[in-house]
């Protein structure tokens, strides 16, 4: 607290110290209005490096795997393999006589793997109980944010062949 | 003697700022998630994802103007 001289000046170092309490808040207020400001550019700028990120990455090459043959997998059967390396698995299941789903066993929750519940017909992630569709790997349960990558499968004669994913 | 400011600035300048740091926060949060589509794989939201964070930015530094020009009027 500063005292008054007994004349009702101010006290010496009050002419000599220039800096004025309430000079100070206005001045604290700008720099902080500032500094959230360069922060809300540096924000806007990282989201326009992923969109260069983006635009410049190259398309993936998918190799051509043969899955399993048509007989192989019974029906509400399931057979796990990896696509496209050896370090992605996947797991195809076959719904019906005719049609066979695959999608990588990945959740896109927190990255467990998920398996086939034959009684719930649904591809279910143990961990955080999340559910996807059997029919096209949608989200119907549980936190995982997106569907499930689907591994696109082409007929070659009695073989299904993995060809693309599609995330 | 400068005059101290008035209490309606002060509440205005502390407006401002407040909406700049939650708008910040939704900026910080739209980073994340877009990093995460990103890494995912899933890039279709990038770039509306960019518009509305450079959206957001312009309104923090229109109110960022608005607290510099208040500060200095109420001088």
């Amino acid at each position: 607290m500063t005292r008054k001289k007994p004349d009702g000046s101010e006290p010496l170092w009050r002419d000599e110290f220039s800096v004025r309490a309430e000079d100070e808040r206005l001045v604290t207020r700008r720099q902080f209005a500032k500094f959230l400001t360069l922060t809300s550019v540096a924000m806007a700028a990282g989201n326009l490096w992923i969109v260069v990120r983006a635009w410049l990455r190259k398309a993936p090459e998918y190799p051509r795997v043969t899955v399993a043959s048509i007989g192989e997998v019974p029906i509400g059967g399931v057979k796990l393999f990896n696509y496209p390396t050896p370090n992605d698995p996947c797991l195809l299941v076959r719904t019906d006589e005719q049609t066979h789903v695959a999608y990588s066993q990945v959740c896109t929750h927190l990255s467990c793997a998920v398996f086939f519940n034959g009684e719930s017909e649904r591809l279910e992630c143990p961990c955080h109980r999340g559910s996807f569709s059997v029919a096209d790997g949608s989200v119907i349960a549980g936190p995982p944010p997106r569907r499930l990558s689907r591994v696109v499968l082409e007929r070659r004669g009695s073989e299904l062949v993995a060809v693309r994913m599609e995330v | 003697m400068r005059s101290t400011p008035p209490h309606q600035a002060l509440v205005a300048i502390d407006g401002a700022l407040s909406l700049i740091a939650v708008l910040l926060i939704v900026q910080m949060w739209l980073l994340s998630a877009t990093l995460e589509s990103f890494l995912g794989g899933h890039y279709a939201v990038v770039v509306p994802a960019a518009a509305v964070s450079f959206v957001l930015c312009a309104v923090c530094v229109v109110l960022s103007a608005f607290v510099r020009n208040a500060g200095r009027q109420d001088r």
